[in-house]
């Protein structure tokens, strides 16, 4: 069938497998950050967002994309830069192959709680799994871009 | 010290918080052959027959594999020094399989829908055998895991396939058995620990090409890129000179990739057809056809006399090593050697084991390698003993707990020449407000407050046998390539390595770029596990920049015409009396008219295996109706040495802890009858997410150990040991019960509330 | 592995019906389950296209389209008062926000599966499926009927005055539970329902009116025995029989106790 739809900002037009999952479409197009992690829809490293939603797009048919926009970590450098330093400041980031999903999650959550409490960010991210690093300097780079960012905006108002 | 001991940034963090593509998947080409292996349904059976003719015909088949294809060499994929204690008991594919889930075929095709199809495709009649599924009727048993001829074990580990046991062995100090005798109070009990999964985010996966040269290439997501050419040349049956292996980001490791688990089928369907080949396991092969943890048995004598001295140690473990013996006669021996250390001056110990082979799934390395079942079975042990003595615990071990200084019998004899563990349970101590909150607190809600605690040890590599090389090389400008064959695989080594050359050559972390790991272009080593990176390989990268600073000096004097010994170099230039050369005037020089090497090699390997050590409390909250646990505090004080960089060494205690906790109240492995794997996803082996760990804190207290970098011992493995023990501890100070089986359910603790209570 | 042949989105309710009388035709919800599966699909229906993601908040009900996200169930301010907070906890377990991003309410409800929340704490309600040829009937109806070709359109919420407790114990807090339960007082008639049993989700009414003299400690008592007795429980690898029914009796009583605190507090 044929679809049309935005990645990344880049609208697409394509014939594609009627079964194709979104995961394997925005693969092919380039976009890594999108992984698979596990095949029953657990460990939200393939998390994108469907027109500002964060979604398992393992678990999505690419036709059901058609018309829609779907955003990956490739069209959000500058937030997964900016959150993601936070990160890295802690070391957090270990293996790696968590963090896309777990980054847009987390961009999901500051989105639409820009001020979360520790139970809110636990809570909201409870969907992405990660095994190397405990999530505790996740948490603390998560607590530390808050502050940064209030500081920010303070220093701006 | 200016670089190490510093919190710098992980050289790829960016790289990876940004998504970009740095994993196999991401960077192999996507023409390749998509492999898949078909599996068996049963643990124990032989193939009579089996048709592919069928499964040939689906369009995009390019080739199907049975038993009949493959070279009959045995060989282990288990990731050690050669000749490797695993015993040689594989073929690629087997006439007899088992396992549910053991490999039955290969099947390569264009997509992966041809090949699902042909796997659907191919009809395998089997004789079904009775399996070998409970691992104390293992020994002995008339049914054999291993009955074939050519079973070979190439080293004296007390292994006999005609046995189903994969090694076995005595060992101890001391009459144990006159001075349990003589003690006041013997506590005994057995342990049981399951065959987690390691569980790193990213499966297994390999892939394969022939490159110009006519040679196998490998690129896979492994820790031991040099074991990898070894096995494959020995499982193919070619000369070692046609591998060459490789390795990209991995994304986690914990041991899991220290043995070949993919990388034999598309190395063989490369071989045989020339074309390239990839290998991704879903997580459901990961769950089912992998290498977790040893499942085992221990079962502890502890001998103390009522003062509180703890006197002698009897252990027994027994080890499932399921259908393949990798690292089987290894793990065991860190069961005994890296938990009952953990108590000096014992006038006995005694520690024997017996390694099974049954039909499940083989096991492997895991983070902690023995040492977490060992250590889970000894503190829990002396845990029970301070509650028999109605002596504090944590007084107990201060009076008992291993010293720097002392020679340890348990441990090869060597001398604990680096050790804080006196100064890790006092802070400990502190951190958790011990004397105020032990043993519980009756929160009069239904709940109980209690606290728990453990001691724990690891080593750093394997003593005489684990070599790491580093190879530094000064470029243009005066930076720095480092190239090393460790595999940084999210742990940071890369980093921490790049931390000890700045340090040495006196220069910033980004003047120094690595490379690794490649067994062409890597110096040899033995690969990242068994916590030797830091230690290991780390001395090499020292000894490496002490000689290339020497050269780089002698490049000097060449040039100022002067000699060596006037002449100084703080890392930008090498100045002296005669005058000064910048760094990038040495370097530039280097490429012309130069017989000084400005690129060395050294390699490391050290005769003792110091220990890292740690105390690990925690405070949980009981809810006594329903035996469920709430995790509220976890407080981890760690004695690694120096930490060469203390953010990745404190995530690395984090992450450690969150897979302890895992193991001790999460992660179930259960079989049915018939010896399928219940827990085969995510959706049914349940890892914590980050509402299950509680909070972690996480402290240092260091020893300087003289043998490694800068004072460095390992972290990597240690990490992972004390949440077992101190749960479990924890959760008899809330309900009274000894929960000696994990995970540690709300189930199983109800129940032995309820037995409690009849009693 | 999943295999589809055809993905139709389907442009009336008619369609989508005709497609689903076929065996091999499936309607798909958020697909999280149905993509776990080993099964080949002629053709997956989809009823994204029909305007029936909508939480409708009327007078005398709450008018849920089968295709609603539990996301969206979860954030809706109307069913949230409505439950006293007791949707919101029965949702907020489930994996995650991007599973429950797709999970559908009527993937959730069709499936009728034993571990379902959703399922758990709907049957506690006044709640009614749409059967776009069956009509109207009660969720606990639909709950033990046979699976058919039918398709559930929405799901029907009385606004009967309600308090609702939710509970759930899981060995993980993402995981399915080992039991769920909805301690409900619905105008006036007390039920509680068990989920996760682990068969499927059972209702229990207070048929002998055991607490409609007042939620007194002999009458709690009476009750969780009753509830307790007419629970069946069976063992998984999550927990056995025992454990489960010793659940009921402390979800329940600790729902009844906490509904007794706030009554004396108001």
């Amino acid at each position: 069938m044929q679809i049309n739809l935005k990645l990344n900002g880049k609208l697409i037009k394509e014939e594609i497998a009627d079964e194709l999952l979104l995961i394997d479409f925005v693969r092919k197009h380039g976009c890594y950050s999108v992984k698979r992690g596990c095949e029953t829809a657990n460990c939200g490293l393939c998390t994108v967002f469907l027109d500002g939603k964060p979604v398992l797009s393992c678990s999505l048919l690419a036709a059901r994309a058609n018309g829609r926009e779907v955003t990956t970590l490739e069209g959000l450098q500058e937030e997964a830069e900016e959150i993601g330093s936070f990160v890295a400041n802690q070391g957090a980031e270990q293996c790696g192959f968590c963090n896309p999903g777990f980054m847009m999650n987390a961009i999901a959550l500051f989105r639409e709680n820009p001020d979360p409490t520790d139970e809110e960010i636990l809570e909201y991210l409870s969907g992405n799994l990660c095994r190397c690093s405990g999530y505790e300097g996740q948490l603390r780079a998560m607590k530390n871009y808050i502050a940064w960012k209030k500081e920010k905006q303070e220093v701006g108002a | 010290m200016k670089v190490v001991n510093q919190p710098v940034m992980k050289k790829d963090a960016m790289s990876l918080v940004t998504g970009k593509p740095v994993f196999l998947d991401d960077v192999v080409p996507d023409n390749a052959l998509v492999v898949k292996v078909k599996r068996s349904p049963y643990a124990h059976a032989l193939i009579e027959e089996i048709k592919i003719d069928t499964a040939l015909k689906v369009p995009g088949i390019e080739a199907i594999y049975t038993y009949k294809d493959v070279p009959d060499i045995r060989f282990t994929m288990a990731g050690q020094t050669y000749p490797e204690p695993s015993p040689y008991d594989r073929l690629i594919l087997d006439q007899r399989v088992r396992f549910v889930g053991d490999a039955v075929a290969i099947v390569a095709g264009e997509n992966e829908k041809a090949v699902e199809k042909a796997l659907r495709l191919i009809k395998v009649k089997y004789q079904e055998l009775e399996p070998v599924l409970d691992f104390h009727t293992a020994k002995d048993n008339p049914i054999l895991v291993h009955p074939e001829d050519n079973w070979e074990s190439k080293c004296p580990v007390g292994a006999d396939n005609k046995r189903n046991l994969c090694a076995s062995e005595v060992s101890g100090h001391g009459d144990i058995e006159a001075v349990l005798k003589d003690c006041d109070l013997v506590v005994e009990h057995t342990y049981h620990t399951k065959a987690d999964q390691q569980a790193m985010m990213e499966t297994f996966r390999t892939y394969t090409n022939m490159d110009a040269y006519g040679r196998l290439n490998i690129i896979s997501s492994t820790q031991i890129v040099f074991h990898v050419r070894r096995i494959v040349a020995t499982a193919l049956g070619i000369p070692k000179s046609k591998v060459r292996v490789s390795k990209p980001r991995i994304g986690g490791g914990f041991g899991a990739k220290q043995t070949l688990v993919a990388e034999i089928y598309p190395a063989f369907v490369t071989w045989k057809t020339g074309k390239a080949a990839k290998m991704i396991f879903t997580r459901e092969e990961c769950q089912i056809a992998s290498t977790p943890r040893h499942e085992m048995e221990v079962t502890v004598k502890v001998g103390a006399d009522k003062d509180g001295r703890i006197r002698g140690i009897d252990m027994y473990t027994l080890s499932n090593t399921g259908a393949f013996g990798e690292h089987g006669p290894t793990t065991v021996g860190l069961s005994g050697h890296k938990a009952i250390s953990l108590y000096g001056n014992l006038e006995a110990h005694h520690f024997a084991y017996d390694v099974v082979y049954t039909n499940h799934m083989s096991a492997g390395a895991y983070r902690g390698y023995g040492a977490t079942q060992g250590i889970f079975a000894v503190e829990s042990a002396v845990n029970e003993l301070a509650d028999r003595l109605g002596m504090d615990p944590v007084k107990l071990r201060e009076k008992n707990m291993v010293r720097q200084g002392e020679v340890m019998p348990s441990y090869y004899n060597e001398v604990n020449a680096s050790c804080a563990l006196d100064r890790c349970m006092a802070r400990a101590k502190e951190m958790m407000h011990w004397d105020e909150k032990f043993p519980a607190r009756d929160m009069g809600n239904g709940k109980i407050r209690s606290v728990g605690v453990a001691m724990a040890m690891q080593g750093s590599g394997i003593s005489g046998v684990d070599v790491g090389s580093a190879t530094i090389k000064l470029n243009d400008e005066g930076f720095y390539v480092l190239r090393i064959g460790a595999a940084d695989m999210g742990t940071g080594c890369d980093t921490i390595l790049a931390q000890m050359a700045a340090e040495c050559l006196s220069c910033g972390v980004e003047d120094v770029d690595v490379f690794g790991a490649d067994t062409d272009g890597s110096p040899y080593d033995s690969g990242s596990y068994a916590s030797s990176t830091t230690y290991v390989t780390g001395m090499a990268v020292v000894k490496a920049c002490e000689k290339l600073k020497h050269n780089i000096i002698a490049r000097a004097a060449q040039i100022l015409d002067c000699p060596e010994e006037e002449l100084e170099f703080d890392g930008k230039t090498v100045s002296g009396e005669k005058g000064r050369v910048p760094l990038a005037d040495i370097a530039t020089s280097s490429m012309c008219g130069n017989n000084i090497p400005m690129e060395v090699s050294e390699s490391n390997s050290s005769p003792t295996s110091p220990p890292p050590f740690m105390v690990g409390m925690v405070e949980i909250e009981l809810d006594k109706e329903t035996g469920v646990v709430e995790l509220l505090d976890y407080v981890a004080v760690v004695d690694c040495g120096t930490p060469v960089n203390p953010n990745l060494a404190r995530v690395q205690t984090e992450g450690g802890l969150g897979q302890g906790i895992g193991m001790a109240l999460y992660e179930d492995i259960q079989y049915n009858a018939k010896g399928k794997l219940w827990n085969n996803s995510f959706m049914q082996y349940k890892i914590p997410s980050r509402l299950d760990v509680g909070r972690l804190r996480v402290e240092f207290e260091s020893s300087y150990e003289e043998s490694g970098p800068f004072g460095a011992k390992s972290i990597g493995e240690i990490v992972i040991n004390t949440p077992s023990p101190a749960i479990a501890h924890a959760v008899h100070n809330a309900s009274g019960v000894w929960v000696r089986e994990l995970p540690i359910t709300p189930e199983k603790i109800w129940k032995g509330m309820q037995e409690k209570n009849e009693d | 592995m999943l295999n589809i042949r055809e993905y139709v989105k389907v442009q009336s309710l008619e369609e989508a019906y005709e497609l689903n009388q076929k065996r091999t035709n499936k309607i798909i919800g958020g697909m999280l389950w149905m993509k776990m599966g080993d099964r080949n699909i002629q053709k997956a229906i989809d009823l994204s296209g029909l305007g029936l993601d909508q939480i409708e908040e009327e007078e005398e009900e709450f008018r849920i389209g089968c295709m609603t996200t539990l996301r969206e169930l979860e954030l809706h301010p109307g069913l949230d008062a409505y439950t006293g907070g007791a949707l919101r906890e029965s949702l907020r377990h489930i994996v995650g926000v991007q599973f429950r991003n797709l999970a559908t309410v009527g993937g959730s409800i069709f499936g009728r599966f034993g571990f379902s929340d959703v399922l758990t704490l709907f049957l506690g309600l006044d709640t009614y499926v749409e059967l776009y040829k069956g009509g109207i009937q009660p969720l606990s109806t639909f709950a033990w009927s046979k699976r058919d070709n039918d398709i559930l359109v929405r799901l029907i919420v009385k606004k009967k005055p309600v308090r609702i407790v939710y509970q759930s114990l899981r060995l993980t807090r993402t995981d399915f539970p080992v039991l769920a339960s909805a301690v409900v007082c619905l105008d006036g008639k007390w039920q509680a329902v068990i989920g996760a049993r682990p068969q499927r989700a059972l209702l229990v009414e207070d048929e002998e009116k055991i607490l409609e003299g007042g939620l007194t400690e002999e009458n709690i008592r009476k009750f969780v025995a009753y509830v307790t007795k007419k629970t069946p429980t069976g063992s998984n690898m999550r927990a056995g029989a025992d454990y489960r029914s010793h659940l009921v009796e402390v979800q329940v009583r600790r729902a009844l106790e906490e509904m007794r605190g706030e009554t004396n507090a108001d």
